[in-house]
C-alpha cells in the first residue's frame, strides 16, 4: 500500500507566502487569545487545593457547593469530571497558613451532608503558593532549554539557518498549542507542560528527517554539472520524505487518540495537548521550517568551504 | 546484501532472553536461584497504587532561634557562677545579646563568653551590650541537622502507623518527601505528621502575682502560658492563665517510651511516659526539691496540665491526662515516643490518590497501551505488509525491553509514565517507516531488492540518530525540570526511544537478512 505516489512533486516552497500567511493568521489569533483570554493555569501553577469525589448517585452540583458553603468554600469551582457522579472542587488558597487542611475540611463536609459512605475521596492535591511559583519557574525554564539544546544540536549537525528554521518551527508549534489551550479554556497543568515538551521532540523530530534529506540532496547536487536551484532541491527533498511524515504522524496520532478517548480524564488534557501538537508539529515541518530555512539563505555566512567542512562532520 | 555479522544475532539472542527474564517478575514469582539483578519487578508510583504524597517544610530557621535561645539559659548560668552581673540576656534570630550592668565585668564577660561559645562571632561591646551572632557555617549546620532529624522523627511516627514501604526522603535544601502507600486517612496522616509534639515540664511561680502579671508586670525569669480552650459557662471560650518559670526543667527529648493507659481515678484514657535515665535522675532531683509546688506539662505551648507535687518521684514515670478520646491517647503516645520535631513542618505540596483511583488509572492506561499497540500493529502490517510484521516483531520487542529496563533500574511506572510507553509505540515504529520508505524509494530507482534493503538501512541511518536525539534531548530536560509523575514520563519515554533504536535498526535487519538469505534470488520485496 502507499500513500503518496513517487515521483510525486507538489511545490511547497512555491506556496510558501500562502502558508505563510496561513501561519500567521493562527499566531495571530493565538496570541489574540493568549492576551484577552489567557490560560486557565491549574492549581499545579497557581497553588490552590483540588478534591476529587466520587459520589455513590450522581449529586446536583448546588447540593453540593450548599455542602461546602458553611466551611467558607461557597465560591469554589465544582464541575462533573468525567462521569456525573464524579466531582471536581477547586479552591483557591487562603493568606491564612492553613490552606494545607482545606482538603480535609470539604471532605469533612462532604461526609456530614451525603453520609461517609456514599462520599469516596478520589483525588486530593493541593499545592502552596511557594511551590506554585517554583512549579511555574522550572516549566518556563526546562521549554526554554530544550530549545536551546536543540538549537545548538541542529546548529552542530546543520548550519546556523537550519537551527533558526528549526526553532521557528517549534515556536510557531508552542505558541499554537498555547493559543488553542487559552481559547477552549482547558486547564493548563504540570502534565501539559510535559506534553508541550514531548510536542517540541516530535516536530524536530519531523524537521530534521527533512533537514536530513534536504542536506543530502544539497551535497549530491553540487558534484552534478548543472546545478539545480536551491528552492527545486528543498521541494523535491519535501516530497521525497512526504510519506514518512505522513506515516509517522499517523502511527502517533492513533496511539495519543488512543490515549484521549481511554486515558481517562486525568490524562485527557494531556492528550489533547499531543494531539493538537501533532498535527501542528507535521504542519510546520513541512510548511515552516523548511521556507524559513530558505528565506534566511545568504544572511549567514554559508560559502563552500564552511559547507565542505559541515558535511563532513559525522 | 551483506552477509548479517553473526555476533549481532549472538547480541540480539542475549538481549532478548536477558530482557524476559528480567521482565518475568512482574507477571510471576521467580525462583529463588534467579539472578539478583533481575529478580525486582517495577514498582507502580502512587498514582496507580494510591496512597498519600506529601511535600513537607521545614522552618529551618526557627530550629537555629531555638538553639540560640537554649544558649541564653548556658550564658546566664556561666554568669551568675563567675559573679558577673548582667541586666539583660536576650535573642534575636541569630544573634544573643549580653547587658553588662559593671563597665568593669565587660572584659571578664568578654574573655568567659568567648570561651564557653565558640561557635559564635563577639562584635566589640558597644554601650555594655555583648552581641554575640552565630557563625554561619554552624547556623548551616544546624538547619541541615533539623532537617535530618525531622525524617527520623516523621518516620518514627509513619511507622507507628503500621503501612507497608512509606518513603521518607529529603528534598532540596529543607523540604521532605513523604509517601505512604495504601494509606487513605489524608487528614489524620497530615495531623500526626504535623504536631511538633513539643513536650515541657516547666514549674509553676508559686511566689508571682498571677494578676499583676497579666497586667504586663511579669517577674523577671518568668512567662504566661495558657492551659487549653474551655467553655465555661456563658463565657464562649477560656483560657486557664498560668505563670510559670521560663526555664524548661524537662522536656521531650528526655522521654524513653509513651503508653496509652487508662486513668484510674477518674477512668480516662491518659498517656504514660516513661523518662530516660537522665530524665528520671532530673525528675526525681525536681520532685524533691519541690514538694508542694505545682509543676506544669506543657504540650506544643499549651499547658496540658499542672499538678501539684505530693512527694519526690523517683520512678521515672509521669502521666497526661486531659479527656482523650482513644484515638486522641493513641496518636499523643505516638507522636511522644517518637520524638519532637527539631522544628516546625507545614505541609506544602499533596497529592493523594484514593484506591479506587489508582485502580481505575492502571485499567485506563493498560487499555490505552493495548488498544494503542494493535491499532500500529494492524496499520504497519497492512501498510508494508511482510516488512510490517517485520517491524511489529521489533516493536513487541521494544516493549518487552522497556519493561525489563524499567524493572532492571528500580523504575517506578506512573500514570504519565504509562502515557510515555504509548507514546513509544507511535514513535517506535517511526524508526522502521524511514527505512521502509527509502527501501522503496531505492526500488523505484530499479535497484535489486537485495541492494535496495542495503541502501535503505544504511541511508536511514544518520537520520534516524539524528531523530531521535533530539527527542532524547527534550525527554532529558523534562527529567530534569519535572517533578513527581512527570518525571516517570521523561524515563519511560527516554528508555522507550534507546530500546527503539535497537530493535528499529538491529533486530529488523536481522530479521530481514535472515528471512532472505536462503532463498538464493529475490524477485520483489512485499513492501
Amino acid at each position: 500500500m502507499e500513500l503518496i505516489r513517487p515521483g510525486l512533486n507538489i511545490d511547497f516552497i512555491g506556496k510558501r507566502k500562502a502558508a505563510f500567511m496561513v501561519s500567521a493568521l493562527l499566531i495571530l489569533l493565538s496570541l489574540g487569545s493568549l492576551a484577552f483570554k489567557g490560560l486557565n493555569f491549574g492549581i499545579d501553577f497557581t497553588g490552590g487545593t483540588l478534591v476529587e469525589v466520587k459520589f455513590d448517585v450522581a449529586p446536583k452540583i448546588a447540593d453540593v457547593r450548599a455542602a461546602i458553603s458553611p466551611g467558607g468554600y461557597g465560591n469554589a469551582i465544582i464541575q462533573e469530571f468525567g462521569a456525573p457522579e464524579e466531582i471536581l472542587i477547586r479552591v483557591q488558597n487562603d493568606d491564612a497558613e492553613k490552606s494545607s487542611n482545606i482538603s480535609t475540611a470539604i471532605l469533612d463536609a462532604l461526609s456530614e451532608t451525603f453520609t461517609a459512605d456514599a462520599v469516596e475521596m478520589r483525588r486530593v492535591e493541593f499545592v502552596g503558593p511557594q511551590v506554585g511559583e517554583e512549579l511555574t519557574e522550572a516549566g518556563i525554564m526546562a521549554v526554554l532549554i530544550a530549545m536551546l539544546a536543540i538549537l545548538v544540536y541542529v546548529t552542530f549537525r546543520f548550519q546556523f539557518r537550519f537551527a533558526l528554521g528549526a526553532d521557528a518551527a517549534l515556536l510557531h508549534d508552542i505558541t499554537i498549542v498555547l493559543g488553542l489551550f487559552a481559547l477552549t479554556g482547558k486547564e493548563f497543568t504540570l502534565p501539559v507542560i510535559a506534553a508541550l515538551l514531548t510536542v517540541i521532540g516530535y516536530s524536530l523530530n519531523d524537521t530534521i528527517v527533512v533537514f536530513d534529506r534536504i542536506r543530502e540532496n544539497f551535497e549530491a547536487n553540487r558534484k552534478r554539472k548543472t546545478p539545480e536551484d536551491e528552492t527545486s532541491v528543498v521541494n523535491s527533498s519535501l516530497n521525497q520524505t512526504l510519506a514518512r511524515t505522513l506515516m509517522t504522524s499517523i502511527t502517533t496520532l492513533l496511539v495519543v487518540l488512543a490515549l484521549f478517548f481511554l486515558g481517562g480524564e486525568v490524562i485527557h488534557d494531556f492528550a489533547f495537548a499531543l494531539i493538537a501538537g501533532i498535527l501542528i508539529g507535521t504542519y510546520s515541518s513541512i510548511y515552516v521550517a523548511s521556507p524559513v530555512m530558505m528565506s534566511l539563505a545568504g544572511h549567514f555566512k554559508t560559502d563552500e568551504d564552511e559547507m565542505k567542512e559541515l558535511e563532513a562532520r559525522p | 546484501m551483506h552477509s548479517f555479522p553473526r555476533w549481532k544475532i549472538w547480541l540480539i539472542l542475549t538481549v532478548l532472553v536477558v530482557s524476559m527474564m528480567a521482565s518475568l517478575p512482574n507477571v510471576s514469582t521467580v525462583p529463588s536461584w534467579w539472578p539478583s539483578s533481575l529478580s525486582n519487578p517495577m514498582s507502580l508510583g502512587l498514582d496507580l497504587k494510591g496512597g498519600i504524597h506529601l511535600v513537607l517544610d521545614v522552618d529551618v530557621d526557627k530550629a537555629v532561634e531555638h538553639s540560640v535561645e537554649e544558649d541564653i539559659d548556658t550564658a546566664r548560668q556561666s554568669l551568675r557562677k563567675e559573679k558577673i552581673r548582667y541586666r539583660k540576656l536576650a535573642a534575636e534570630a541569630q544573634t544573643l545579646s549580653i547587658t553588662i550592668k559593671n563597665d568593669t565585668d565587660i572584659a571578664a564577660a568578654e574573655t568567659l563568653l568567648a570561651e564557653i561559645f565558640p561557635s559564635y562571632n563577639m562584635a566589640p561591646a558597644a554601650a555594655n551590650i555583648i552581641a554575640l551572632t552565630l557563625k554561619e557555617d554552624v547556623a548551616k549546620e544546624t538547619r541541615e541537622f533539623a532537617v535530618d532529624q525531622a525524617i527520623e522523627v516523621i518516620r518514627g511516627r509513619i511507622d507507628a502507623l503500621g503501612t507497608t514501604e512509606p518513603v521518607i526522603v529529603k528534598q532540596g535544601k529543607r523540604r521532605i518527601l513523604v509517601q505512604i502507600p495504601g494509606y487513605e486517612d489524608t487528614a489524620h496522616a497530615k495531623d500526626l505528621i504535623g504536631r511538633t509534639a513539643q513536650l515541657e515540664f516547666k514549674l509553676v511561680d508559686e511566689k508571682g502575682d498571677l494578676e499583676k502579671a497579666l497586667n504586663g508586670r511579669i517577674p523577671a525569669g518568668d512567662i504566661i502560658m495558657y492551659g487549653p480552650e474551655q467553655s465555661r459557662g456563658t463565657q464562649k471560650s477560656y483560657r486557664q492563665p498560668y505563670l510559670l518559670k521560663k526555664r524548661t526543667e524537662l522536656s521531650g527529648n528526655e522521654i524513653a517510651d509513651a503508653r496509652v493507659s487508662i486513668d484510674s481515678r477518674f477512668n480516662e484514657y491518659a498517656v504514660t511516659l516513661k523518662f530516660n535515665s537522665k530524665g528520671s535522675r532530673r525528675f526525681d532531683k525536681l520532685t524533691e526539691a519541690h514538694v508542694g509546688e505545682r509543676f506544669a506539662i506543657v504540650l506544643e505551648g499549651v499547658v496540658n496540665s499542672a499538678p501539684v507535687i505530693r512527694e519526690r518521684i523517683s520512678g521515672g514515670t509521669a502521666q497526661i491526662t486531659g479527656s482523650f478520646s482513644p484515638a486522641e491517647a493513641r496518636d499523643l503516645a505516638i507522636v511522644l515516643r517518637a520524638g519532637a520535631l527539631p522544628a516546625p513542618v507545614k505541609v506544602v505540596e499533596e497529592r493523594s490518590i484514593g484506591p479506587s483511583l489508582g485502580q481505575d488509572s492502571i485499567d485506563q492506561g493498560m487499555n490505552s497501551i493495548i488498544i494503542g499497540m494493535i491499532l500500529v500493529l494492524i496499520f504497519m502490517a497492512v501498510y508494508y505488509r511482510l516488512f510490517g510484521l517485520v517491524a511489529n516483531i521489533a516493536l513487541a520487542f521494544n516493549m518487552l525491553l522497556i519493561l525489563a529496563a524499567m524493572s532492571m533500574i528500580g523504575g517506578t511506572l506512573t500514570l504519565p509514565g504509562m502515557a510515555g510507553i504509548v507514546l513509544t509505540i507511535g514513535m517506535a515504529v517511526d524508526a522502521n517507516v524511514l527505512i521502509f520508505e527509502r527501501i522503496r524509494e531505492e526500488l523505484h530507482l530499479g535497484k535489486t531488492p537485495l541492494a535496495a534493503i542495503d541502501g535503505g538501512y544504511d541511508k536511514a541511518f544518520s537520520t534516524i540518530v539524528d531523530a531521535n536525539i533530539t527527542t532524547l534531548i527534550a525527554a532529558i530536560v523534562l527529567f530534569q525540570f519535572g517533578s513527581g509523575p512527570v518525571k516517570g514520563f521523561a524515563v519511560t519515554l527516554s528508555v522507550g526511544i534507546l530500546a527503539s533504536m535497537f530493535t528499529a535498526i538491529t533486530v529488523t535487519r536481522a530479521v530481514v537478512a535472515m528471512s532472505h538469505s536462503k532463498s538464493g534470488r529475490i524477485e520483489k520485496l512485499s513492501i
